[in-house]
Protein backbone atom coordinates (compact mmCIF):
# COMPACT_ATOMS: atom_id res chain seq x y z
CA UNK A 1 0.00 0.00 0.00
CA UNK A 2 1.21 3.06 -1.15
CA UNK A 3 0.73 6.02 1.56
CA UNK A 4 1.72 8.78 -0.49
CA UNK A 5 -0.84 11.13 -2.25
CA UNK A 6 0.21 11.07 -6.31
CA UNK A 7 -2.49 13.18 -7.44
CA UNK A 8 -1.41 16.32 -9.51
CA UNK A 9 -3.21 19.54 -9.99
CA UNK A 10 -2.25 21.53 -13.18
CA UNK A 11 -4.35 24.31 -13.02
CA UNK A 12 -7.75 23.27 -13.96
CA UNK A 13 -6.06 19.86 -14.42
CA UNK A 14 -5.72 17.03 -12.12
CA UNK A 15 -4.01 14.09 -12.25
CA UNK A 16 -3.88 10.51 -10.50
CA UNK A 17 0.08 11.24 -10.59
CA UNK A 18 2.35 13.50 -12.54
CA UNK A 19 3.91 10.62 -14.80
CA UNK A 20 3.04 11.61 -18.51
CA UNK A 21 3.69 10.16 -21.91
CA UNK A 22 5.24 12.77 -24.43
CA UNK A 23 3.55 14.21 -27.53
CA UNK A 24 5.09 11.94 -30.64
CA UNK A 25 6.76 9.05 -28.82
CA UNK A 26 3.75 7.03 -27.88
CA UNK A 27 1.95 7.94 -31.39
CA UNK A 28 -2.35 7.67 -30.19
CA UNK A 29 -1.21 4.62 -27.42
CA UNK A 30 -1.85 1.70 -29.42
CA UNK A 31 1.30 -0.35 -29.48
CA UNK A 32 2.26 0.99 -25.89
CA UNK A 33 -0.84 -0.50 -24.24
CA UNK A 34 0.62 -4.13 -25.11
CA UNK A 35 3.57 -3.02 -22.47
CA UNK A 36 2.29 -1.00 -19.96
CA UNK A 37 -1.16 -0.69 -18.27
CA UNK A 38 -2.22 3.00 -19.52
CA UNK A 39 -4.42 3.24 -16.98
CA UNK A 40 -2.15 3.68 -14.56
CA UNK A 41 -0.54 6.72 -16.29
CA UNK A 42 -1.08 9.93 -15.40
CA UNK A 43 -1.54 10.79 -19.25
CA UNK A 44 -1.02 10.57 -22.32
CA UNK A 45 -0.19 13.79 -24.93
CA UNK A 46 -1.01 12.82 -28.28
CA UNK A 47 1.17 13.08 -31.29
CA UNK A 48 0.74 16.33 -32.41
CA UNK A 49 -2.56 16.47 -34.59
CA UNK A 50 -3.06 19.02 -37.57
CA UNK A 51 -6.51 20.02 -38.73
CA UNK A 52 -5.46 17.54 -41.88
CA UNK A 53 -3.63 15.05 -41.85
CA UNK A 54 -0.14 15.40 -42.67
CA UNK A 55 2.53 13.02 -44.43
CA UNK A 56 5.65 14.16 -42.82
CA UNK A 57 8.89 13.91 -43.99
CA UNK A 58 10.76 12.21 -46.50
CA UNK A 59 13.58 9.86 -44.60
CA UNK A 60 16.64 10.15 -43.46
CA UNK A 61 14.08 10.98 -40.43
CA UNK A 62 15.78 10.08 -37.31
CA UNK A 63 19.25 9.33 -36.12
CA UNK A 64 21.19 8.32 -33.25
CA UNK A 65 23.42 11.14 -31.27
CA UNK A 66 25.43 10.35 -28.51
CA UNK A 67 22.89 10.09 -25.69
CA UNK A 68 20.34 11.38 -27.83
CA UNK A 69 18.50 11.35 -31.14
CA UNK A 70 17.43 13.58 -34.02
CA UNK A 71 14.19 14.06 -35.28
CA UNK A 72 12.63 15.46 -38.12
CA UNK A 73 9.30 13.46 -38.60
CA UNK A 74 7.66 16.28 -39.72
CA UNK A 75 4.51 16.16 -37.42
CA UNK A 76 3.21 13.16 -39.65
CA UNK A 77 -0.47 12.28 -38.25
CA UNK A 78 -3.74 11.16 -39.13
CA UNK A 79 -5.39 14.31 -38.86
CA UNK A 80 -7.97 15.44 -36.49
CA UNK A 81 -10.83 13.80 -38.51
CA UNK A 82 -9.73 10.22 -38.17
CA UNK A 83 -7.94 11.29 -34.96
CA UNK A 84 -11.78 11.64 -33.12
CA UNK A 85 -13.21 8.52 -35.26
CA UNK A 86 -10.76 5.58 -34.46
CA UNK A 87 -8.04 7.22 -31.74
CA UNK A 88 -10.02 8.60 -29.19
CA UNK A 89 -12.62 5.72 -29.03
CA UNK A 90 -9.81 3.02 -28.29
CA UNK A 91 -7.82 6.12 -25.40
CA UNK A 92 -11.15 6.06 -23.47
CA UNK A 93 -11.52 2.98 -23.69
CA UNK A 94 -7.77 2.96 -21.76
CA UNK A 95 -8.96 4.63 -19.05
CA UNK A 96 -6.81 7.38 -19.73
CA UNK A 97 -6.81 11.16 -19.62
CA UNK A 98 -6.38 12.43 -22.88
CA UNK A 99 -4.19 15.48 -23.38
CA UNK A 100 -4.18 16.42 -26.85
CA UNK A 101 -1.71 18.19 -28.69
CA UNK A 102 -2.25 20.53 -31.37
CA UNK A 103 0.10 22.00 -34.38
CA UNK A 104 -0.98 24.35 -36.81
CA UNK A 105 -0.12 26.96 -39.04
CA UNK A 106 -2.20 29.56 -38.21
CA UNK A 107 -3.70 30.74 -35.59
CA UNK A 108 -7.01 30.20 -37.49
CA UNK A 109 -6.15 26.83 -37.36
CA UNK A 110 -5.39 26.52 -34.38
CA UNK A 111 -8.97 27.82 -33.19
CA UNK A 112 -10.53 25.74 -35.55
CA UNK A 113 -9.45 22.47 -33.86
CA UNK A 114 -9.99 23.24 -30.34
CA UNK A 115 -13.37 24.14 -31.46
CA UNK A 116 -13.71 20.33 -33.27
CA UNK A 117 -12.19 19.08 -30.07
CA UNK A 118 -14.07 21.40 -27.61
CA UNK A 119 -17.07 18.74 -26.63
CA UNK A 120 -14.85 15.54 -27.22
CA UNK A 121 -15.30 14.25 -23.31
CA UNK A 122 -12.34 12.26 -23.71
CA UNK A 123 -9.90 14.94 -24.44
CA UNK A 124 -9.12 16.16 -20.91
CA UNK A 125 -6.85 18.97 -21.85
CA UNK A 126 -5.16 20.84 -24.91
CA UNK A 127 -1.08 21.14 -25.08
CA UNK A 128 -0.45 23.30 -27.83
CA UNK A 129 2.32 22.86 -29.54
CA UNK A 130 4.04 26.25 -30.66
CA UNK A 131 7.70 24.87 -31.20
CA UNK A 132 7.90 21.94 -33.60
CA UNK A 133 11.23 22.62 -35.14
CA UNK A 134 10.42 20.45 -38.19
CA UNK A 135 8.03 22.07 -40.00
CA UNK A 136 8.53 24.94 -42.19
CA UNK A 137 5.38 26.61 -41.51
CA UNK A 138 4.65 27.56 -38.36
CA UNK A 139 6.33 25.94 -35.71
CA UNK A 140 9.52 27.12 -34.46
CA UNK A 141 8.38 30.87 -36.21
CA UNK A 142 5.70 30.77 -33.65
CA UNK A 143 7.36 29.46 -30.73
CA UNK A 144 10.61 31.97 -31.45
CA UNK A 145 7.93 35.13 -31.24
CA UNK A 146 6.36 36.03 -27.63
CA UNK A 147 3.51 37.98 -29.37
CA UNK A 148 2.51 35.19 -31.64
CA UNK A 149 2.87 33.05 -28.46
CA UNK A 150 0.55 34.90 -26.39
CA UNK A 151 -1.66 35.53 -29.32
CA UNK A 152 -2.08 31.72 -29.98
CA UNK A 153 -2.97 31.17 -26.32
CA UNK A 154 -5.29 34.18 -25.77
CA UNK A 155 -7.47 32.77 -29.29
CA UNK A 156 -7.46 29.28 -27.94
CA UNK A 157 -8.42 30.37 -24.63
CA UNK A 158 -11.70 32.15 -26.03
CA UNK A 159 -12.38 28.85 -27.67
CA UNK A 160 -12.06 26.07 -24.97
CA UNK A 161 -12.96 25.99 -21.30
CA UNK A 162 -10.74 23.14 -21.07
CA UNK A 163 -7.22 23.14 -19.32
CA UNK A 164 -4.62 24.68 -22.18
CA UNK A 165 -1.05 23.93 -21.17
CA UNK A 166 1.77 25.58 -23.72
CA UNK A 167 4.46 23.44 -24.61
CA UNK A 168 7.68 25.98 -25.58
CA UNK A 169 10.41 25.99 -27.35
CA UNK A 170 14.05 25.82 -25.64
CA UNK A 171 15.58 27.92 -29.04
CA UNK A 172 14.95 30.82 -27.62
CA UNK A 173 17.07 33.18 -24.93
CA UNK A 174 14.54 33.23 -22.04
CA UNK A 175 11.90 30.76 -21.95
CA UNK A 176 10.32 32.36 -19.18
CA UNK A 177 9.29 35.28 -21.28
CA UNK A 178 7.34 33.14 -23.29
CA UNK A 179 5.64 31.28 -19.97
CA UNK A 180 5.14 34.82 -18.69
CA UNK A 181 3.03 35.59 -21.87
CA UNK A 182 1.45 32.05 -21.93
CA UNK A 183 0.35 32.98 -18.11
CA UNK A 184 -0.95 36.38 -18.87
CA UNK A 185 -3.16 34.91 -21.64
CA UNK A 186 -4.92 32.36 -19.78
CA UNK A 187 -2.50 28.97 -20.32
CA UNK A 188 -3.36 26.74 -17.32
CA UNK A 189 0.35 25.51 -17.57
CA UNK A 190 3.29 25.03 -19.42
CA UNK A 191 5.69 22.08 -20.61
CA UNK A 192 9.00 22.47 -21.43
CA UNK A 193 11.00 21.49 -23.75
CA UNK A 194 10.20 20.69 -27.26
CA UNK A 195 13.66 19.50 -28.69
CA UNK A 196 16.30 21.85 -29.39
CA UNK A 197 16.97 22.55 -33.04
CA UNK A 198 20.31 20.58 -33.97
CA UNK A 199 22.03 18.74 -37.20
CA UNK A 200 24.79 16.47 -38.30
CA UNK A 201 26.80 15.93 -41.36
CA UNK A 202 28.04 12.62 -42.88
CA UNK A 203 31.65 13.43 -43.56
CA UNK A 204 32.28 11.47 -46.81
CA UNK A 205 29.25 12.88 -48.81
CA UNK A 206 29.50 15.91 -46.86
CA UNK A 207 25.43 15.79 -47.13
CA UNK A 208 23.39 16.25 -43.84
CA UNK A 209 21.86 13.31 -42.16
CA UNK A 210 18.79 14.27 -42.36
CA UNK A 211 16.47 14.72 -45.32
CA UNK A 212 15.32 17.81 -43.85
CA UNK A 213 18.49 19.12 -42.92
CA UNK A 214 17.70 19.73 -38.92
CA UNK A 215 16.02 18.06 -36.76
CA UNK A 216 15.42 18.11 -32.68
CA UNK A 217 17.71 16.77 -30.14
CA UNK A 218 16.23 14.98 -27.43
CA UNK A 219 16.89 12.23 -25.33
CA UNK A 220 19.93 12.61 -21.74
CA UNK A 221 21.50 14.38 -23.78
CA UNK A 222 19.19 17.61 -22.95
CA UNK A 223 18.23 16.99 -19.81
CA UNK A 224 20.63 19.03 -17.87
CA UNK A 225 19.37 22.05 -20.76
CA UNK A 226 15.66 21.26 -19.92
CA UNK A 227 15.88 21.48 -16.20
CA UNK A 228 17.58 24.43 -16.39
CA UNK A 229 14.69 25.83 -18.67
CA UNK A 230 12.32 24.08 -15.94
CA UNK A 231 14.26 26.33 -13.28
CA UNK A 232 14.52 29.51 -14.76
CA UNK A 233 10.35 29.63 -15.70
CA UNK A 234 9.85 28.21 -11.99
CA UNK A 235 11.73 30.69 -10.24
CA UNK A 236 10.17 34.17 -12.80
CA UNK A 237 6.62 32.68 -13.29
CA UNK A 238 3.94 31.61 -11.35
CA UNK A 239 2.28 28.88 -13.43
CA UNK A 240 2.90 24.83 -13.52
CA UNK A 241 5.41 23.79 -15.74
CA UNK A 242 5.28 19.57 -16.90
CA UNK A 243 9.05 19.08 -16.92
CA UNK A 244 10.42 17.39 -20.47
CA UNK A 245 13.85 16.14 -21.37
CA UNK A 246 15.79 13.58 -21.56
CA UNK A 247 13.83 11.06 -18.19
CA UNK A 248 15.30 8.18 -18.29
CA UNK A 249 14.09 6.83 -15.08
CA UNK A 250 12.56 7.90 -11.33
CA UNK A 251 15.54 9.69 -10.77
CA UNK A 252 15.52 12.38 -13.07
CA UNK A 253 11.70 12.57 -12.96
CA UNK A 254 12.33 13.38 -9.45
CA UNK A 255 15.02 16.14 -10.16
CA UNK A 256 12.55 17.49 -12.69
CA UNK A 257 10.23 18.23 -9.86
CA UNK A 258 12.70 19.49 -7.59
CA UNK A 259 13.23 22.32 -10.51
CA UNK A 260 10.06 23.24 -10.50
CA UNK A 261 7.63 20.65 -12.52
CA UNK A 262 4.24 19.83 -11.22
CA UNK A 263 4.31 16.77 -13.53
CA UNK A 264 6.45 15.44 -16.46
CA UNK A 265 6.47 13.37 -19.61
CA UNK A 266 8.58 10.93 -20.97
CA UNK A 267 9.47 10.59 -24.31
CA UNK A 268 12.52 9.57 -26.25
CA UNK A 269 12.88 6.78 -23.17
CA UNK A 270 9.82 5.21 -24.39
CA UNK A 271 11.55 4.41 -27.96
CA UNK A 272 13.87 2.58 -26.02
CA UNK A 273 12.13 0.79 -22.81
CA UNK A 274 8.52 1.25 -23.28
CA UNK A 275 7.88 0.26 -19.63
CA UNK A 276 9.65 3.49 -18.35
CA UNK A 277 6.32 5.11 -17.40
CA UNK A 278 5.61 2.27 -15.17
CA UNK A 279 9.03 2.05 -13.88
CA UNK A 280 9.50 5.68 -13.06
CA UNK A 281 5.86 5.58 -11.66
CA UNK A 282 7.03 2.82 -9.02
CA UNK A 283 9.88 4.41 -8.30
CA UNK A 284 9.18 7.81 -7.40
CA UNK A 285 6.29 6.23 -5.03
CA UNK A 286 9.02 4.69 -3.33
CA UNK A 287 11.10 7.32 -3.20
CA UNK A 288 7.99 9.27 -1.69
CA UNK A 289 7.13 6.59 0.91
CA UNK A 290 10.96 5.99 1.69
CA UNK A 291 11.55 9.89 2.18
CA UNK A 292 7.77 9.93 4.20
CA UNK A 293 6.47 12.35 1.86
CA UNK A 294 2.46 12.41 1.82
CA UNK A 295 2.21 14.60 -1.34
CA UNK A 296 3.88 14.08 -4.27
CA UNK A 297 3.24 17.60 -5.13
CA UNK A 298 5.15 18.77 -2.47
CA UNK A 299 8.38 17.82 -4.37
CA UNK A 300 7.66 20.56 -7.11
CA UNK A 301 9.97 23.15 -6.47
CA UNK A 302 11.73 21.80 -3.89
CA UNK A 303 15.43 23.20 -4.51
CA UNK A 304 17.65 24.27 -1.58
CA UNK A 305 19.58 26.81 -2.43
CA UNK A 306 22.07 29.05 -0.19
CA UNK B 1 5.51 -8.39 -28.57
CA UNK B 2 7.40 -8.43 -25.55
CA UNK B 3 10.52 -7.38 -23.33
CA UNK B 4 12.23 -10.15 -21.60
CA UNK B 5 16.30 -10.85 -20.55
CA UNK B 6 17.36 -13.98 -22.99
CA UNK B 7 19.73 -15.82 -22.05
CA UNK B 8 22.64 -16.60 -24.84
CA UNK B 9 23.36 -20.52 -24.91
CA UNK B 10 26.11 -20.40 -27.42
CA UNK B 11 28.21 -18.66 -29.38
CA UNK B 12 29.29 -19.65 -32.92
CA UNK B 13 32.35 -18.09 -34.66
CA UNK B 14 31.25 -18.24 -38.18
CA UNK B 15 34.22 -17.48 -41.20
CA UNK B 16 35.03 -14.07 -41.99
CA UNK B 17 34.25 -12.43 -38.30
CA UNK B 18 30.88 -13.42 -38.70
CA UNK B 19 28.86 -14.28 -34.47
CA UNK B 20 26.12 -16.43 -34.08
CA UNK B 21 24.32 -16.47 -31.09
CA UNK B 22 22.20 -19.05 -30.28
CA UNK B 23 19.79 -17.45 -27.45
CA UNK B 24 17.50 -19.33 -25.02
CA UNK B 25 13.86 -18.14 -25.20
CA UNK B 26 10.96 -20.64 -25.85
CA UNK B 27 8.24 -17.71 -26.04
CA UNK B 28 10.09 -16.22 -28.82
CA UNK B 29 11.39 -19.70 -30.57
CA UNK B 30 7.50 -20.56 -30.66
CA UNK B 31 6.07 -17.21 -31.96
CA UNK B 32 8.40 -15.85 -34.31
CA UNK B 33 8.45 -16.06 -37.94
CA UNK B 34 10.85 -16.04 -40.63
CA UNK B 35 11.55 -12.02 -41.69
CA UNK B 36 10.71 -10.60 -38.34
CA UNK B 37 12.70 -9.36 -35.96
CA UNK B 38 13.90 -8.43 -32.58
CA UNK B 39 15.60 -4.96 -31.22
CA UNK B 40 17.84 -5.76 -29.07
CA UNK B 41 19.35 -2.79 -26.25
CA UNK B 42 22.97 -3.49 -25.83
CA UNK B 43 23.99 -1.31 -22.98
CA UNK B 44 21.90 0.07 -19.96
CA UNK B 45 23.88 3.03 -20.83
CA UNK B 46 22.90 5.94 -22.29
CA UNK B 47 25.18 5.12 -25.46
CA UNK B 48 24.35 3.77 -28.10
CA UNK B 49 20.80 4.87 -26.95
CA UNK B 50 18.54 3.26 -29.60
CA UNK B 51 18.19 -0.71 -29.20
CA UNK B 52 19.64 -2.47 -32.69
CA UNK B 53 17.58 -4.37 -34.79
CA UNK B 54 18.72 -7.85 -35.54
CA UNK B 55 16.44 -10.97 -38.11
CA UNK B 56 16.13 -13.99 -36.32
CA UNK B 57 18.35 -16.03 -38.57
CA UNK B 58 17.26 -19.74 -36.61
CA UNK B 59 15.21 -20.95 -34.66
CA UNK B 60 15.96 -24.76 -33.09
CA UNK B 61 14.04 -26.26 -30.55
CA UNK B 62 13.48 -23.87 -27.71
CA UNK B 63 16.11 -21.29 -29.05
CA UNK B 64 17.01 -19.11 -31.36
CA UNK B 65 19.69 -17.63 -33.33
CA UNK B 66 20.95 -14.27 -34.45
CA UNK B 67 23.86 -13.51 -37.06
CA UNK B 68 25.71 -10.62 -37.42
CA UNK B 69 29.09 -9.02 -37.91
CA UNK B 70 30.21 -5.74 -36.29
CA UNK B 71 29.57 -2.70 -37.97
CA UNK B 72 29.76 0.14 -35.44
CA UNK B 73 29.64 0.81 -31.23
CA UNK B 74 26.45 -1.52 -30.56
CA UNK B 75 27.50 -4.39 -32.54
CA UNK B 76 31.06 -4.13 -31.37
CA UNK B 77 29.55 -4.11 -27.80
CA UNK B 78 26.83 -7.28 -28.61
CA UNK B 79 30.04 -9.24 -30.14
CA UNK B 80 31.93 -8.74 -26.30
CA UNK B 81 29.01 -10.61 -24.84
CA UNK B 82 29.88 -14.42 -23.80
CA UNK B 83 27.88 -17.35 -23.25
CA UNK B 84 25.42 -16.77 -20.23
CA UNK B 85 25.15 -13.45 -20.61
CA UNK B 86 21.97 -12.25 -21.15
CA UNK B 87 20.36 -9.37 -23.29
CA UNK B 88 17.69 -7.09 -23.42
CA UNK B 89 15.01 -8.04 -26.58
CA UNK B 90 11.68 -6.67 -27.57
CA UNK B 91 9.76 -8.43 -29.54
CA UNK B 92 8.96 -10.20 -32.33
CA UNK B 93 8.28 -7.40 -34.26
CA UNK B 94 7.48 -7.01 -37.61
CA UNK B 95 5.78 -8.63 -40.77
CA UNK B 96 7.96 -11.54 -42.08
CA UNK B 97 7.67 -14.22 -45.23
CA UNK B 98 4.27 -15.11 -46.58
CA UNK B 99 5.08 -18.47 -47.22
CA UNK B 100 1.36 -19.89 -47.20
CA UNK B 101 1.16 -18.54 -50.81
CA UNK B 102 0.91 -20.84 -53.32
CA UNK B 103 4.20 -21.79 -54.98
CA UNK B 104 6.31 -24.18 -55.60
CA UNK B 105 10.58 -23.07 -56.01
CA UNK B 106 11.65 -19.98 -53.54
CA UNK B 107 14.31 -18.19 -54.96
CA UNK B 108 16.18 -16.55 -52.34
CA UNK B 109 18.20 -13.70 -52.69
CA UNK B 110 20.92 -12.39 -49.73
CA UNK B 111 23.57 -9.73 -50.30
CA UNK B 112 26.23 -10.10 -47.58
CA UNK B 113 24.66 -9.89 -44.51
CA UNK B 114 21.25 -9.90 -46.10
CA UNK B 115 21.05 -13.40 -45.68
CA UNK B 116 20.96 -13.61 -41.97
CA UNK B 117 17.21 -14.39 -41.99
CA UNK B 118 17.45 -17.34 -44.93
CA UNK B 119 18.69 -19.87 -42.75
CA UNK B 120 15.40 -19.64 -40.80
CA UNK B 121 13.35 -19.55 -43.87
CA UNK B 122 15.06 -22.41 -45.82
CA UNK B 123 14.38 -24.46 -42.67
CA UNK B 124 10.69 -24.01 -43.16
CA UNK B 125 10.55 -24.50 -46.59
CA UNK B 126 12.75 -27.93 -46.76
CA UNK B 127 10.69 -30.38 -47.80
CA UNK B 128 8.02 -28.03 -48.47
CA UNK B 129 9.41 -26.84 -51.56
CA UNK B 130 12.14 -26.34 -54.29
CA UNK B 131 14.83 -23.96 -52.85
CA UNK B 132 17.16 -22.20 -55.01
CA UNK B 133 19.75 -19.93 -53.43
CA UNK B 134 21.66 -16.99 -55.22
CA UNK B 135 24.24 -15.32 -52.55
CA UNK B 136 26.16 -12.46 -53.51
CA UNK B 137 29.12 -10.00 -51.92
CA UNK B 138 31.59 -7.82 -52.80
CA UNK B 139 34.45 -10.62 -52.79
CA UNK B 140 34.17 -14.24 -51.81
CA UNK B 141 34.91 -12.84 -47.66
CA UNK B 142 31.49 -11.05 -47.73
CA UNK B 143 29.57 -14.47 -49.05
CA UNK B 144 27.96 -16.55 -45.90
CA UNK B 145 26.57 -19.49 -46.85
CA UNK B 146 25.16 -20.99 -43.40
CA UNK B 147 22.48 -22.68 -43.30
CA UNK B 148 21.47 -22.23 -46.98
CA UNK B 149 20.69 -25.05 -49.44
CA UNK B 150 21.17 -25.43 -53.31
CA UNK B 151 23.55 -22.13 -53.40
CA UNK B 152 24.87 -20.43 -56.16
CA UNK B 153 27.39 -17.45 -55.37
CA UNK B 154 28.12 -14.18 -57.15
CA UNK B 155 30.69 -12.05 -55.65
CA UNK B 156 31.94 -8.72 -57.83
CA UNK B 157 35.41 -9.37 -57.62
CA UNK B 158 34.98 -12.54 -59.32
CA UNK B 159 37.12 -14.04 -56.44
CA UNK B 160 34.06 -16.75 -55.92
CA UNK B 161 31.60 -18.06 -58.20
CA UNK B 162 29.93 -15.79 -61.04
CA UNK B 163 31.73 -12.40 -61.80
CA UNK B 164 28.63 -9.63 -61.27
CA UNK B 165 26.62 -8.97 -58.75
CA UNK B 166 24.15 -11.28 -57.71
CA UNK B 167 20.83 -9.83 -59.91
CA UNK B 168 22.97 -10.00 -62.71
CA UNK B 169 23.12 -13.82 -62.12
CA UNK B 170 19.69 -14.17 -61.27
CA UNK B 171 19.03 -12.53 -64.65
CA UNK B 172 21.48 -15.03 -66.35
CA UNK B 173 19.66 -17.97 -64.72
CA UNK B 174 16.44 -17.56 -64.91
CA UNK B 175 14.79 -20.01 -67.42
CA UNK B 176 12.12 -18.35 -68.55
CA UNK B 177 10.62 -21.08 -70.62
CA UNK B 178 10.23 -23.56 -67.23
CA UNK B 179 6.54 -22.66 -65.94
CA UNK B 180 7.36 -23.60 -62.17
CA UNK B 181 5.62 -21.11 -59.79
CA UNK B 182 8.36 -19.33 -57.98
CA UNK B 183 8.76 -16.94 -55.46
CA UNK B 184 11.75 -14.61 -54.70
CA UNK B 185 12.49 -13.55 -51.12
CA UNK B 186 14.70 -11.33 -50.97
CA UNK B 187 17.60 -9.79 -48.31
CA UNK B 188 20.37 -7.08 -48.95
CA UNK B 189 21.63 -3.86 -49.92
CA UNK B 190 19.22 -1.35 -51.16
CA UNK B 191 20.81 -1.09 -54.82
CA UNK B 192 20.44 -4.27 -54.68
CA UNK B 193 16.70 -4.89 -53.61
CA UNK B 194 16.32 -2.14 -56.91
CA UNK B 195 17.37 -4.29 -59.37
CA UNK B 196 15.44 -7.04 -58.06
CA UNK B 197 12.36 -5.09 -58.30
CA UNK B 198 13.43 -4.12 -61.71
CA UNK B 199 13.74 -7.34 -62.87
CA UNK B 200 10.99 -9.64 -60.57
CA UNK B 201 8.26 -7.08 -62.04
CA UNK B 202 9.64 -7.60 -65.76
CA UNK B 203 9.46 -11.43 -65.20
CA UNK B 204 6.06 -11.41 -63.21
CA UNK B 205 7.62 -13.23 -60.54
CA UNK B 206 5.81 -12.42 -57.37
CA UNK B 207 8.85 -11.07 -55.04
CA UNK B 208 9.14 -10.07 -51.18
CA UNK B 209 12.24 -8.36 -50.11
CA UNK B 210 13.43 -7.22 -46.70
CA UNK B 211 14.09 -3.92 -46.55
CA UNK B 212 16.61 -2.39 -43.40
CA UNK B 213 16.59 1.08 -42.07
CA UNK B 214 17.29 3.73 -38.74
CA UNK B 215 15.13 2.56 -36.15
CA UNK B 216 14.39 4.17 -32.74
CA UNK B 217 11.82 2.49 -31.64
CA UNK B 218 10.86 -0.72 -33.68
CA UNK B 219 7.42 -1.20 -33.38
CA UNK B 220 5.74 1.94 -34.81
CA UNK B 221 5.49 4.13 -31.98
CA UNK B 222 8.37 7.07 -33.57
CA UNK B 223 7.35 6.96 -37.04
CA UNK B 224 10.78 6.96 -37.66
CA UNK B 225 11.46 4.29 -40.36
CA UNK B 226 8.87 5.74 -43.44
CA UNK B 227 8.86 3.87 -46.63
CA UNK B 228 6.76 5.11 -49.79
CA UNK B 229 3.70 2.90 -50.39
CA UNK B 230 3.02 2.86 -54.47
CA UNK B 231 -0.17 2.58 -54.00
CA UNK B 232 -0.87 5.97 -52.38
CA UNK B 233 1.25 8.62 -52.89
CA UNK B 234 0.16 10.04 -49.87
CA UNK B 235 1.35 7.44 -47.83
CA UNK B 236 4.20 6.26 -45.94
CA UNK B 237 3.94 2.44 -44.49
CA UNK B 238 6.48 2.00 -41.79
CA UNK B 239 9.60 -0.72 -42.09
CA UNK B 240 9.55 -1.67 -38.40
CA UNK B 241 5.88 -2.17 -38.54
CA UNK B 242 4.21 -2.82 -41.97
CA UNK B 243 7.18 -4.68 -42.91
CA UNK B 244 10.61 -4.99 -42.52
CA UNK B 245 9.13 -7.51 -45.43
CA UNK B 246 7.17 -6.04 -48.20
CA UNK B 247 6.03 -7.19 -51.59
CA UNK B 248 8.05 -5.83 -53.89
CA UNK B 249 4.96 -4.02 -55.68
CA UNK B 250 3.76 -2.34 -51.80
CA UNK B 251 6.57 -0.13 -51.72
CA UNK B 252 8.79 2.53 -53.97
CA UNK B 253 12.46 1.96 -52.79
C1 LIG C 1 14.84 -5.20 -39.72
C2 LIG C 1 16.34 -5.24 -39.63
C3 LIG C 1 16.98 -6.45 -39.48
C4 LIG C 1 18.37 -6.51 -39.38
N1 LIG C 1 18.96 -7.71 -39.24
C5 LIG C 1 20.29 -7.80 -39.11
C6 LIG C 1 20.94 -9.06 -38.92
O1 LIG C 1 20.28 -10.10 -38.83
N2 LIG C 1 22.28 -9.08 -38.81
C7 LIG C 1 23.02 -7.92 -38.87
O2 LIG C 1 24.25 -7.99 -38.75
N3 LIG C 1 22.46 -6.73 -39.05
C8 LIG C 1 21.11 -6.64 -39.16
N4 LIG C 1 20.52 -5.41 -39.31
C9 LIG C 1 21.37 -4.24 -39.31
C10 LIG C 1 21.79 -3.90 -37.89
O3 LIG C 1 20.67 -3.44 -37.17
C11 LIG C 1 22.88 -2.84 -37.92
O4 LIG C 1 24.02 -3.42 -38.46
C12 LIG C 1 23.23 -2.35 -36.56
O5 LIG C 1 22.18 -1.53 -36.11
C13 LIG C 1 24.50 -1.55 -36.57
O6 LIG C 1 24.67 -1.04 -35.27
P1 LIG C 1 26.08 -0.53 -34.78
O7 LIG C 1 25.88 0.20 -33.50
O8 LIG C 1 27.06 -1.63 -34.76
O9 LIG C 1 26.50 0.43 -35.93
P2 LIG C 1 26.36 2.00 -35.95
O10 LIG C 1 27.36 2.57 -35.00
O11 LIG C 1 24.94 2.35 -35.79
O12 LIG C 1 26.81 2.24 -37.43
C14 LIG C 1 28.17 2.03 -37.80
C15 LIG C 1 28.31 2.23 -39.26
O13 LIG C 1 27.61 1.20 -39.95
C16 LIG C 1 26.65 1.73 -40.82
N5 LIG C 1 25.46 0.89 -40.75
C17 LIG C 1 24.63 0.74 -39.68
N6 LIG C 1 23.62 -0.10 -39.97
C18 LIG C 1 23.82 -0.50 -41.24
C19 LIG C 1 23.12 -1.36 -42.10
N7 LIG C 1 22.00 -1.96 -41.75
N8 LIG C 1 23.61 -1.54 -43.35
C20 LIG C 1 24.74 -0.92 -43.75
N9 LIG C 1 25.43 -0.07 -42.97
C21 LIG C 1 24.99 0.13 -41.74
C22 LIG C 1 26.36 3.11 -40.28
O14 LIG C 1 25.92 3.99 -41.29
C23 LIG C 1 27.70 3.53 -39.75
O15 LIG C 1 28.52 4.05 -40.75
C24 LIG C 1 19.14 -5.33 -39.43
C25 LIG C 1 18.50 -4.10 -39.56
C26 LIG C 1 17.11 -4.05 -39.67
C27 LIG C 1 16.44 -2.72 -39.82
C1 LIG D 1 10.39 11.21 -32.65
C2 LIG D 1 9.83 12.37 -31.86
C3 LIG D 1 8.65 12.97 -32.28
C4 LIG D 1 8.12 14.05 -31.57
N1 LIG D 1 6.95 14.60 -31.98
C5 LIG D 1 6.41 15.64 -31.28
C6 LIG D 1 5.17 16.21 -31.67
O1 LIG D 1 4.52 15.77 -32.61
N2 LIG D 1 4.69 17.25 -30.94
C7 LIG D 1 5.36 17.77 -29.87
O2 LIG D 1 4.87 18.71 -29.23
N3 LIG D 1 6.54 17.23 -29.47
C8 LIG D 1 7.09 16.19 -30.15
N4 LIG D 1 8.29 15.64 -29.73
C9 LIG D 1 8.99 16.21 -28.58
C10 LIG D 1 8.76 15.42 -27.29
O3 LIG D 1 7.40 15.43 -26.93
C11 LIG D 1 9.63 15.97 -26.14
O4 LIG D 1 9.28 17.31 -25.89
C12 LIG D 1 11.11 15.92 -26.46
O5 LIG D 1 11.43 14.75 -27.15
C13 LIG D 1 11.99 15.99 -25.22
O6 LIG D 1 11.76 14.94 -24.33
P1 LIG D 1 12.64 13.58 -24.30
O7 LIG D 1 14.07 14.00 -24.21
O8 LIG D 1 12.16 12.84 -23.10
O9 LIG D 1 12.36 12.89 -25.56
C14 LIG D 1 8.81 14.55 -30.42
C15 LIG D 1 10.00 13.93 -30.02
C16 LIG D 1 10.51 12.85 -30.71
C17 LIG D 1 11.78 12.23 -30.24
S1 LIG E 1 11.23 2.49 -35.89
FE1 LIG E 1 9.84 3.66 -34.74
S2 LIG E 1 8.09 3.66 -36.02
FE2 LIG E 1 9.42 2.33 -37.03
Amino acid sequence: MSKVNLNVKIGNLTLRNPIMLASGTVGYGNEISEFIDLKKIGAIVTKSISLKPRKGNKPQRIMETAAGMLNAIGLANVGIEKFIKEKIPFLKKHDVPIICNIAASTIEEYVECVSMLEHEDGIHAFEINVSCPNVKEGGLQFGNDIKMVGKITEKVRANTTKPIIIKLSPNVSYISDFAQAAKKEGADAVSAINTLVGTAFNIKTRKPKLYNITGGLSGPAIKPIALAKVFEIHRKVDIPIIGIGGIMNWQDAVEFMIAGSSAVQLGTVNFIDPTAAEKVLKGLTDYCNENNIEQVSSITGSYQLD
Amino acid sequence: MNIAENQIDEIIELEYNIHLFKVISPEIARKINPGEFLNIRISELAIPLFRRPFSVCDVEDDCYYLMFSTMGTGTKLLASKKPGDFIDVLGPLGNGFNIVDDFDRAIIIGGGLGVAPFPYLTRQLKGKKEIISFIGGRTKNDVITYGLENISVATEDGSLGFKGNVIELLEKELDKTDNIKSKIFACGPTSMLKALKILAEQNNIDCEISTECTMACGFGICQGCPIQSSADEDKYLLVCKDGPVFNSKEIIL
